[in-house]
């Protein structure tokens, strides 16, 4: 990954009669970067990908391309592919044409595409389904079709749109592992879109998190894990504390009546915040050794660790844990320092869009 | 013959889906049996007593086998009929398809609520009686019909369609235009608009993108739309009746005059000659139907 921008989406709106999809996006995508749009249902990844692979035109704003605006280029004039979600292969053409496609309208020569066919197969390991047809093949062996499809043309950029969504839970895995491997091997970059966050943070380099047509926060996804920026992207990313608190002062929170040591400053004197703590974050000990004290509502084995509900403060508090305390006990609540995420309250409009969903 | 395909495939669907149990099975046995019934008494048995007729001879001493019926198109006017049915039809059907396929392609691309609507009016003429429809351009193109009285007005000369070949293409052209455009409209309706925007992305350009991707995928619409023009159009002989007057003799009139006068035997003969003319152009079609997708209509 460089610091070259080799996509920068300026000020992109989108309005399909009154809905507003996109408003004002801005975002650009570095060379040989695995970004991701991540979102719920309906928020506007695949609009914004349909307008970088030129199948929308927005209503405003520049689409920047190596630094030439290609906001008007036809699709078949950018240096693009995009895998699609539903495959969308050729059913009346074998798997061989299907890959040929896009190199026979090129003209190139029955040797070099012989040669491509062969080589794409191999990359998304499956050789030999030159003269099948697409119907006859499983979901995620249509999957790698379409990829190795978009994937013989070269292109320096591939679109992605929720590739991995229509298959299971196994398949969805093994076929994580085998894009990053395709991606480093290629050494090309990716735009993914995805509505599932562990996906997202698996495999990208960034994560641009979205909501209502606005960018709620862009960074890796440690940052998005362990910084969410307000209440949307901490509740969409993971499970997590939500509780409206008051900012005493620097370093000192005030979560629902208690006061906690915390690593945050700047946020002024008595300043209404959310907090965010993961429940993973939540230590339980002896009552009289907490920051405060609650009693378990409810237990759940979640394999991994045991999933918990204490109540405290008057608020049901989310714990992951992996020692078992009986509903019913006294436990004492402790967490550090720095495991407390202190998000400002949404003032201007692109953050209000937040408050709806939650 | 689409028929007999039609249930086949609906009855394995359906049994397959219930995993074989026998209950299952003899209940799309039974919801099946209507349907049965209904073919054998209002298709087969009537193909069945045609093929009787047209195979035997009036001939109440000796009714036995002949193919004296058959060979009855080999008489000069009737083979002559044949001919200019077979072309008419054949026109008309290209001309069908040339005017369906555009229209199909622009409606099926319009987002528009009033698609429906534009559908809807296609059909309209559909529900009107097929008689009347044909009998009103009877009016219009009459010597002293709408348009020479509008030309006469201008003073134009005026022009002679009615009762020529041309009268009869118009007829078939304006009665099954609509039976073109919807096979047509409804596979291009069904193409994934992603499979369209995918073969964009890979390089093709518009004309690429038609004749590559969503022409082939067409075709099943455009077979369908073919045999349910043709058809009509070979047998027809009630717009050759009203746009030809008596001048022109399509195989159709032939058969139905033998019919008229209670030739029966004659009629079927040269029936089951069209009705192989229609298999053998059924036949060359479906080599090209793979997917069976034009069947979905009949
Ligand atoms: N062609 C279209 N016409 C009208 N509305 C559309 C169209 N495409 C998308 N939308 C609307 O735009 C919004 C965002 O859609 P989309 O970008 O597909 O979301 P996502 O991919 O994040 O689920 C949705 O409200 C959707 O209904
Ligand atoms: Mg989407």
């Amino acid at each position: 990954m460089t610091d070259n921008k080799l996509i920068n989406l300026i000020n992109i709106s989108k309005s399909y009669g009154d809905n507003v999809v996109l408003d004002e996006l801005n975002l650009y995508i570095r060379e040989n970067e695995f970004l991701t749009l991540l979102g719920p249902s309906g928020c506007g990844k695949t609009t914004t990908l349909r307008i970088i692979g030129g199948f929308e035109n927005p209503d405003k704003g520049q689409v920047i391309f190596e630094g030439k605006d290609i906001t008007k280029l036809p699709p078949n004039e950018r240096q693009l592919n995009t895998v699609f979600q539903k495959y969308a292969l050729f059913t009346h053409m074998t798997i061989a044409e299907n890959i040929a496609f896009g190199l026979k309208i090129k003209k190139k020569s029955k040797d070099y595409i012989n040669d491509k066919i062969k080589y794409a197969l191999k990359l998304v390991n499956l050789d030999g389904f030159e003269n099948r047809m697409p119907d006859s093949l499983s979901g995620g062996q249509q999957q790698r079709i379409a990829i190795a499809r978009a994937i013989v043309n070269e292109p320096k950029v591939l679109l992605l749109d929720e590739p991995l969504g229509a298959l299971d839970l196994k398949l969805r895995q093994d076929m994580q592992y085998e894009l990053i491997r395709l991606k480093n091997e290629l050494g090309i970059t990716f735009i993914y879109v995805t509505h599932d966050q562990e996906e997202a943070l698996t495999m990208s380099d960034t994560v641009v998190v979205m909501n209502q047509g606005y960018i709620q926060q862009i960074g890796s996804p440690e940052d998005i894990y362990n910084e969410p920026q307000n209440a949307f992207v901490a509740d969409f990313i993971g499970e997590s504390n939500i509780l409206p608190s008051i900012m005493i002062e620097d370093k000192l929170v005030n979560i629902l009546g208690t006061s906690f040591a915390c690593v945050d400053t700047g946020f002024g004197r008595n300043k209404p915040v959310d907090v965010v703590i993961r429940p993973e974050d939540i230590d339980l000990v002896k009552p009289e050794d907490g920051i405060i004290k609650g009693v378990v509502t409810s237990l759940l084995f979640k394999g991994v660790h045991y999933e918990m509900e204490v109540n405290a403060n008057g608020h049901d508090w989310l714990v992951h844990s992996t020692d078992l305390v009986p509903v019913g006990n006294e436990v004492g609540i402790w967490v550090d320092p720095y495991d407390i995420q202190i998000m400002n309250k949404p003032e201007s409009e692109d953050e209000e869009a937040v408050e709806l969903d939650i | 013959m689409k028929l007999f395909n039609i249930t086949n495939t609906k009855t394995n669907s359906s049994s397959n889906k219930n995993g074989g149990s026998s209950l299952g099975n003899d209940k799309v046995k039974w919801l099946s049996l209507p349907y049965i019934v209904w073919m054998i008494g209002f298709i087969i048995l009537p193909l069945l007593v045609i093929i009787y007729y047209g195979l035997t001879s009036g001939n109440k001493l000796k009714n036995l086998f002949t193919l004296g019926n058959i060979r009855l198109i080999l008489d000069p006017t009737n083979f002559k009929a044949l001919r200019l049915s077979l072309e008419l039809s054949l026109i008309s059907t290209l001309i069908c398809l040339l005017l369906a396929y555009p229209l199909a392609m622009i409606l099926s691309r319009s987002r528009m609520k009033s698609n429906n609507f534009i559908v809807m009016i296609i059909i309209l003429p559909m529900w009107m009686n097929f008689l009347l429809r044909t009998i009103a351009w009877q009016n219009i193109l009459e010597r002293t019909g709408i348009i020479n009285t509008v030309l006469n007005f201008l003073k134009l000369p005026t022009l002679n369609i009615i009762n020529t070949p041309l009268a009869i293409v118009l007829g078939m052209v304006y009665n099954f235009l609509p039976f073109m455009v919807l096979p047509i409209y409804n596979v291009l309706i069904k193409i994934d608009k992603d499979v369209v925007a995918a073969a964009r992305d890979l390089g093709a350009n518009s004309i690429q993108t038609f004749l590559k991707i969503i022409l082939p995928l067409s075709i099943p619409g455009v077979i369908s739309g073919i045999t349910m023009v043709f058809v009509p159009s070979l047998t027809t002989f009630v717009i050759s009746t009203i746009l030809g007057g008596s001048k022109i003799i399509l195989i159709g009139n032939v058969i139905e005059q033998h019919f008229r006068v209670g030739n029966w035997h004659a009629g079927s003969g040269l029936s089951i000659v069209l009705m192989f003319f229609i298999l053998v152009s059924m036949a060359i079609l479906s080599k090209y139907d793979k997917e069976g997708e034009g069947g979905s209509l009949w």
